[in-house]
């Protein structure tokens, strides 16, 4: 049997306020447990939620971000269940009126068309605290840091159809949320964790069949494998004539599988109702026009504009996009050096590669906007060849000074003076008197790769700063005279 | 509408009551009488009228994002039944 995988996300992205949504501990990443956490985030009676403006402004910019319509009137629910690192025994969430509706996210795929993912809806809410199991033998440790974090739970409705799709579209969710500035990304820290509503259908039919969901998965990776894991286990399921129970799942990655969590299975029954301790939210038409006139150029635009105004290709623009930093410091390169295209290459590639081997984010090179668009003015104007470039490249990595400066000490002038030029060539033509004979006796084409063995020579001698144009031509000019 | 004793021992285990079995009818006929005033209100034709989430005719004021909080971890724990390094301990949970 074919089948068809349909798939839904739902994305929990923790919010970069400084305070929590309902209390005025902090939300610093790190802390030693329950430090930030204070007498309303640990549920004690009588404590009052106050909301934070800045959730609600985020949430709002997220909003506008997808061209979503903004909920002017939103309301928070209780969400109920028990869980040790909940400790009110509810979840303050929105569930009946959401402040971020229906809208569509335009995902750019790897083949530069557009998937419109449609978006149900995105609410705020609380994140829980956590549960530690490996520090204790008999018990498990609760800290409740994280306990009051505001959370945008975002939600798409079953428009993917593979593990490309989600990750392409959780891979520009990213970019988006950074470029907006309403969370930090940093998907190692919990930032932005995904749920993953997974079924399979007979192709062709219309009708979904019964989903899992895998709960709590927090890297690229492991949503591409859970997905292609969970796959897996339904088809076989229903290869062998099964059937799926619905149920929450989670993806265990050291065992490169999906399984069960037993625990959730009987609490799925929420019963919720609206917060009485919180009023509802209202959003006029002058605070969303604020918002929208105070949002940054996003990845799209952005896109258009690198290829435009730089004369880009797509692919360099789609590697440089994503990352804000990477774009910036692009931009900050093509502008000191004017010259775009090969600004972009040195970033996307010897600058990413040493960046990537010593595990840094561009924000942390060593080398410095300034610095690599003093190196590309230098092969710009002839003075390095690209092969004297990477030396220089290594000596800014190393901080060894400035282009210039580093030119200098190492002795890197590319040399385009004529009569230097010459006597190298001279010097190694008749130090070669068989691969001069070689040379004279082959028809045109092989003599053009015979040549190499001379340019090799003669780069040598000179510590490579000789010229590759110039010493082409009278390389080519000279042999030919010696018949 | 009645309750049936299922649905009533439903409930307590999600809101985690422990109702011992003797007193379950009672519970059941009691609970079946509120849902009997609630069934009256179902009644009353609401076509048109907004739902109320709140009866306070307002709306939310909203808080700077500023930190006020500071280390209370002492006071906080100070009446929890089990700590240790920090943490409040809880009967061991995995999933």
């Amino acid at each position: 049997m074919t089948w068809e995988v349909v798939m839904g996300l739902e994305v929990h992205l923790q919010l970069a306020t400084r305070s929590k949504i309902f209390s005025g501990s902090s939300t610093q990443f790190g802390a030693s447990p329950n430090v930030q956490a204070d007498a309303v985030d640990l549920g004690m009676p009588g404590m009052l939620p106050v909301l934070n403006e800045e959730a609600v402004r985020f949430a709002v910019k997220f909003g506008l971000g997808i061209g979503a319509r903004i909920g002017k009137r939103s309301i928070f629910d209780r969400k109920n269940y028990f869980y040790p690192d909940l400790p009110k025994g509810y979840q303050i969430s929105q569930f009946f009126d959401p402040i971020v509706c229906e809208g569509v996210f335009e995902v750019p795929s790897s083949d530069g068309s557009l998937l419109p993912i449609r978006i149900t809806r995105a609410h705020l809410e609380e994140d829980a605290g956590k549960s530690v199991h490996d520090i204790f033998s008999q018990e498990s440790g609760i800290d409740l840091n994280r306990a009051g974090t505001p959370l945008l739970e975002i939600v798409t409705e079953p428009d993917f159809r593979n593990a490309d799709q989600a990750v392409a579209y959780l891979k520009a969710l990213h970019s988006l949320v950074t470029y907006l500035g309403i969370s930090d990304g940093n998907m190692a820290e919990g930032s932005m964790r995904c749920d993953i509503n997974i079924s399979l259908r007979e192709k062709g039919s219309e009708t979904l069949g019964t989903r899992a969901e895998i709960k709590n998965v927090n890297s690229f990776r492991f949503v591409e494998r859970a997905i292609y894991r969970e796959v897996e286990r339904q088809a076989d399921i229903l290869d062998s004539g099964g059937t799926i129970t619905q149920e929450t799942r989670l993806y265990d990655a050291e065992r490169d599988e999906t399984r069960s969590m037993r625990s959730k299975e009987v609490a799925n029954d929420y019963r919720y109702f609206p917060e009485p301790d919180l009023l509802p939210i209202e959003i006029d038409q002058a605070y969303i026009d604020a918002v929208r006139d105070s949002l940054p150029e996003l990845p799209a635009a952005k896109r258009a504009r690198l290829v435009s105004e730089y004369q880009l290709g797509e692919y360099d623009a789609a590697l440089l996009v994503p990352d804000h930093a990477a774009a910036a410091f692009f931009e900050e390169v093509a502008r000191l050096s004017g010259a775009a295209k090969p600004a972009a290459n040195w970033i996307l590639g010897d600058l990413t590669g040493a960046l990537n081997r010593a595990d840094l984010t561009i924000e942390a090179s060593p080398i410095s906007a300034e610095a690599l668009a003093g190196l590309i003015v230098r092969i710009e104007d002839g003075t390095l060849s690209s092969k004297l470039a990477k030396q220089v490249f290594e000596g800014l990595w190393q901080a060894e000074g400035t282009t210039d400066e580093i030119i200098a000490a190492r002795g890197l002038k590319q040399v385009s003076d004529a009569g230097e030029l010459e006597k190298w060539v001279d010097d190694v033509i008749s130090a070669n008197p068989n691969q001069l004979a070689q040379y004279l006796a082959a028809d045109e084409t092989k003599r053009k790769k015979l040549s190499g063995f001379f340019v090799g020579q003669i780069m040598k001698a000179s510590q490579g700063q000789a010229n590759p144009k110039l010493l082409n031509e009278l390389l080519i000019k000279k042999l030919n005279n010696q018949s | 509408m009645s309750i049936s004793q299922e649905d009533v021992e439903k409930v307590a285990l999600l809101a985690r009551l422990s109702i011992a079995q003797t007193d379950l009818p009672e519970v059941t006929e009691r609970f079946g009488r509120v849902l009997q005033l609630v069934n009256e209100l179902n009644t009353i034709d609401t076509e048109g009228v907004a739902p109320m989430s709140n009866p306070h005719d307002m709306v939310q004021r909203l808080r700077p994002d500023v930190v006020t909080g500071s280390d209370e971890r002492e006071a906080l724990m100070s009446c929890a039944p089990a700590q240790d390094q920090g943490y409040f301990l809880v009967p061991k949970v995995i999933d």
